[in-house]
């Protein structure tokens, strides 16, 4: 009984204290549950944006970069499928073996090898790694064919620039390559690896409309960066084909026919709408090789070649447009009012104070008015006319011309050559014009430098008596949804120019007379097509000073000279010549003789350009009102 | 119908059927229930598969409950008899994973039994509070004030928590200190002596700061500051909060917990178990699961009250704790209020040893339940 009321007592203090410690712990409880409330309700929306940046990466999809086509719809660059062997770490195993089955099927090499084994040893077991791209045909189905005994081993396809013209396109496609530091915008595209850019001709200047607009691709990413799935994707935009007033077919004529010289350059313009149709500069490059990427070597060479056939010379090279420029000298003298009929004695060469300034005809051309004065193109002539009318009055003509600054091409590097006036020498050489000066100016020599562009531009000017700019990108090419609305973009509308149409006709006759007419200079490079002559002006420029000495003891034949101090070679052209419609200019440095060099190199791709009528051909639809956006 | 009742209060010896229809059915369906839980959570955890981990959960689970029928039915008697045996067996199996351990590699807490990996800390941790409420159970109230009788329990409870101390397993040897302070405190131990040991506690942090694992160190530095080293140390504990965080109200729904299937939560179909719940089901599921382990709680503490024998009442209350302990640390731990100190989560989370452990302590409070009637003598004699 006792240690029953023991026990009695005992429950009573265990049922109090047992109730204090289950009334503690239901405490403890009720506390986690706040814990839970604060956690999922209080804080769950920073949570739960913790948890999506833990598992969605955003990946960008490069957009396949927009075609480059000529007038017709021919790809000039386009892309081309790149195969590339990749190499999964944890699926291959033993790696030093793989690659070595793999180097008895293609070709690959110890720094290839080295860097393929340095990148897997860096990377997580599951990530690709490029073993080597540009796989030919025969590569890719020898390693498909034997995929069984290269464990994780797998081809990837991948997009490269192609440009099927090689080298006969360079100067106006340029290239494109990796992007370097400098380039970055901050587009993030251009820190993907293996992204190109634009790096030169039209590729550079049409870049960001070209370049289009990347697409995102929302992926699943485990803690370890695997990749479960897609969860959206949002394709990109491809970059815009632009269409280029080029014919590809008559470029790649031009080229050809250039080949025959060392350095030389060459454009042909329709004179309606200023559209270059060929753009030639040779020596050339290929651009593919910027694309699969060019060995030190290969660089150094072109950019130690003599040569330069990194530069477009038909828009960077500055040359003295010789008796080219005579026609500018006679329309200026027109303008001041001397006549047409207006006569001048050539005895072989004139004297200005103690000069004695020289014809090339050594025993001069006697009596000579102005139209014969261009087709023989006699020197004295002119030295007389530019006295009367002053060099500042030949430069104002001149510029209406498009010669003395850049005429505005779309391309980037495109030089303004030089017109000189009494202001510019002295803002620029500091030193009063002298008279002389003016002389050796009016036959396109001395100070005077323009580009085979503007060369062409001014027989364009000539041929048409408008303000005929050249432009070598037509516009993006229309899809047939958009040609149901669209209008081709109306020809470009040029102002005339301020010039006497009779003074054109005038100009127009005499490089008629110079190609057609028997005593013409470029006679022998006329074309004899009936309705395709075309009407010419020669231009043989000196590089070097003929002494007197030389001069009295007969001045040295070119052949006997080093290329070197040989005379530019310069020959500009409109044909048909009652009808013109194309125009051309040609320039072969140190050449010799422009009637002899440039004049059948110009007939010849005139002539081609004529066959082939571009012009007269339906060319590609385009949008109406594209606007192309440039990157400088 | 009223006699029969009537008599059995009289009478409490039962036979085995009268015994198995006193079985506490409404626990055993909260059990089920909690299991079924985990096996749900075990089947998403393998991303929609049975294998590996939810199929040998439910092997164990069934054994479980026959080895918990078992241990319920088996007379109090049987239990308060061999009480002290079975300490020293488990005590034994403690020694000889840690004799085992300093011979094999590094820190081995299991002996490998085939078919189950037996960890003898554990068993310990039934065996502690069977120990402790047999020596309890025989000293009355006056002694239990006099310093002397509590030296022999002390030594019962420090001896095995610091052999666990040793392998290192700071959960279960905190576990272990707490579930035995409950006991003791249930016992009618006097406050003030709590309080002493307390102090002497806090006082003795300092000094065992010293004898921790630098990844225990970081652990706890990492429990103090998650945020600090958000790849390192802290990840773990970082990654679980989010995961917990993100499921909000509703959660982001069964098998779509996007931390737990992406392997950014750690130990999901273990001690983080809790986690992934909680990231699929939201608040919703986390305060369910949290409500019914209440439940089976509140249902212990009752059997313990109602326990008309001073051993089942402290065997009773000393197993809910234990249970409580398993799941607040548990739990604190995944949220982030607690060091990462590898408490699973019991009935949930996988693992053989912790769910038959659980199991078992669920079946000697279900006989504290049965046998709640029989009156033990405290030399453990049992009288009517």
């Amino acid at each position: 009984m006792l240690q029953k009321n023991e026990d009695n007592e005992r429950q009573r203090a265990f049922s109090r204290r047992g109730l204090l410690l289950g009334g503690a712990q239901a405490l403890l409880l009720t506390g986690l549950a706040g814990r839970m409330y604060y956690l999922q309700v209080i804080e769950a929306d920073r949570y739960k944006t913790l948890a999506e940046d833990n598992r969605i990466n955003l990946r960008l999809l490069p957009p396949p970069r927009g075609r480059i086509l000529d007038r017709f719809g021919l790809p000039l660059a386009s892309n081309r499928q790149n195969f590339r062997v990749v190499l999964v770490r944890e699926h291959a195993g033993d790696v030093e073996k793989v690659l070595m089955a793999l180097s008895q099927l293609i070709e690959l090499d110890e720094h290839d090898t080295k860097r393929v084994l340095r990148e897997v040893s860096r990377k997580r077991s599951f990530v690709p790694v490029t073993v080597r791209e540009n796989l030919t045909w025969d590569e890719v189905s020898r390693v498909e064919v034997n995929g069984p005994e290269l464990p994780g081993v797998t081809i990837e396809m991948g997009q490269i620039r192609d440009y099927p013209f090689a080298d006969s396109m360079a100067h106006v496609l340029g290239y494109v390559a990796a992007v370097a530091e400098r380039d970055l915008t901050g587009d993030p595209l251009l820190e993907l690896p293996g992204f190109r850019i634009g790096k030169n001709g039209i590729e550079q200047k049409y870049d960001l409309a070209l370049r289009g607009t990347a697409g995102t691709s929302q992926i699943e990413v485990n803690a370890y960066g695997r990749v479960i799935r897609e969860l959206n994707r949002e394709e990109g935009k491809p970059g815009d084909e632009l269409v280029l007033t080029i014919d590809g077919g008559l470029q790649t004529y031009a080229h050809q026919r250039l080949q025959g010289e060392k350095s030389a350059s060459a454009v042909v313009m329709d004179i309606e709408n200023g559209d270059v149709l060929a753009l030639a500069s040779v020596p050339s490059y290929d651009p593919n090789l910027f694309n699969i990427g060019l060995t030190i070597k290969q660089w150094n060479d072109l950019i130690n070649d003599p040569l330069h056939p990194l530069t477009n010379k038909a828009i960077a090279g500055m040359y003295a447009p010789g008796s080219t420029f005579k026609m500018m000298v006679a329309l200026a003298a027109l303008k001041a009012g001397i006549r047409p009929d207006y006569k001048v004695f050539c005895p072989g060469h004139m004297t200005l104070g103690r000069s004695r300034f020289h014809c090339w005809k050594r025993h001069g051309h006697g009596w000579v008015d102005m139209h014969e004065a261009i087709q023989h193109s006699c020197d004295v002539y002119f030295y007389d006319v530019s006295r009367k009318v002053g060099i500042d009055n030949i430069a104002a003509m001149s510029n209406q011309f498009g010669l003395g600054e850049r005429v505005g091409i779309d391309l980037n590097g495109e030089r303004g050559g030089v017109i000189p006036t009494r202001d510019w020498k002295l803002a620029n050489i500091g030193e009063a014009w002298q008279g002389g000066e003016t002389l050796v100016a009016s036959i396109g020599q001395g100070f005077v430098l323009a580009t085979p562009l503007q060369l062409a531009t001014m027989v364009a000017r000539i041929a048409s008596g408008k303000q005929v700019t050249p432009r070598l990108t037509r516009g993006v090419r229309a899809d047939a949804a958009e040609l149901e609305e669209g209008v081709a973009p109306p020809a470009p509308e040029f102002l005339p120019l301020d010039v006497s149409p009779a003074h054109l006709d005038l100009m127009r006759e005499a490089m008629d007379a110079v190609s057609n007419h028997p005593r013409g200079t470029a006679y022998r490079a006329r074309i004899e097509e009936e309705g395709m002559e075309l009407a010419g002006k020669t231009g043989t420029s000196q590089v070097r000073r003929i002494t007197m000495a030389e001069r009295a003891a007969g001045v040295t034949k070119n052949e006997q000279l080093p290329w070197r101090r040989r005379d530019h070679a310069l020959f500009v052209a409109f044909a048909p010549v009652h009808k013109p419609r194309y125009c051309c200019s040609v320039v072969v440095e140190h050449g010799g003789g422009g009637s002899a060099v440039a004049a059948p190199i110009a007939r010849d791709i005139l002539l081609e350009t004529q066959q082939r009528d571009p012009a007269g051909r339906r060319s590609l639809p385009i949008i109406a009102g594209t606007q192309i956006v440039e990157r400088g | 119908m009223a006699v029969d009742i009537f008599l059995s209060r009289r009478n409490p010896e039962l036979t085995l059927r009268q015994k198995f229809w006193q079985l506490n059915w409404g626990m055993v369906l909260l059990l089920c229930v909690i299991a079924g839980v985990g096996f749900a959570m075990l089947y998403s955890a393998a991303n929609g598969a049975m294998s590996p981990w939810a199929s040998r959960q439910m092997i164990r689970f069934g054994l479980g409950l026959v080895l918990m029928f078992t241990v319920a039915l088996i007379d109090i008697r049987f239990w308060f008899r061999y009480a002290y045996l079975i300490y020293f067996g488990a005590f034994a199996l403690l020694v000889g994973v840690e004799v085992m351990g300093t011979i094999g590699m590094g820190a081995q807490r299991w002996i490998d039994l085939g078919f189950i990996r037996l960890q003898p800390s554990e068993m310990m941790k039934v065996a502690l509070v069977l120990a402790l409420a047999r020596y309890f159970h025989g000293v009355s109230s006056e002694d239990i004030g006099r310093p002397l009788y509590l030296i022999l329990p002390i030594m019962l409870a420090v001896a095995p928590a610091g052999l666990v101390l040793k392998q290192p397993d700071l959960g279960t040897a905190g576990m272990l200190l707490l579930a035995a302070g409950a006991v003791f405190f249930a016992a009618g131990v006097r406050w003030w002596k709590f309080a002493l040991v307390i102090v002497a506690g806090l006082a003795a942090v300092p000094i065992g700061w010293q004898f921790l694992h630098d990844y225990q160190k970081a652990r706890v530095m990492t429990f103090l500051n998650p945020e600090n080293d958000p790849l390192g140390a802290g990840y773990h504990s970082l990654q679980a909060m989010i995961a917990f965080g993100s499921g909000a109200l509703t959660g982001k729904g069964y098998m779509q917990g996007t931390q737990s299937h992406l392997n950014f939560l750690p130990e999901k179909q273990t001690d983080f178990i809790f986690t992934m719940l909680a990231e699929e089901f939201g608040l919703v599921g986390s305060l369910g699961l949290l409500g019914l382990y209440f439940l089976l709680l509140a249902y212990g503490f009752a059997i313990s009250l109602r326990a008309r024998n001073q051993f089942a009442r402290l065997l009773a209350l000393g197993l809910t704790t234990n249970l409580f302990l398993y799941v607040f640390i548990n739990m604190a731990m995944v949220m982030g209020v607690f060091p990462v100190v590898g408490v699973p989560l019991p009935l949930v989370s996988y693992g053989g040893t912790v769910l038959l452990t659980v199991m078992i302590a669920m079946g000697l409070v279900m006989s504290c339940y049965i046998h709640r009637d029989i009156r033990i003598s405290r030399r453990g004699t049992a009288e009517v």
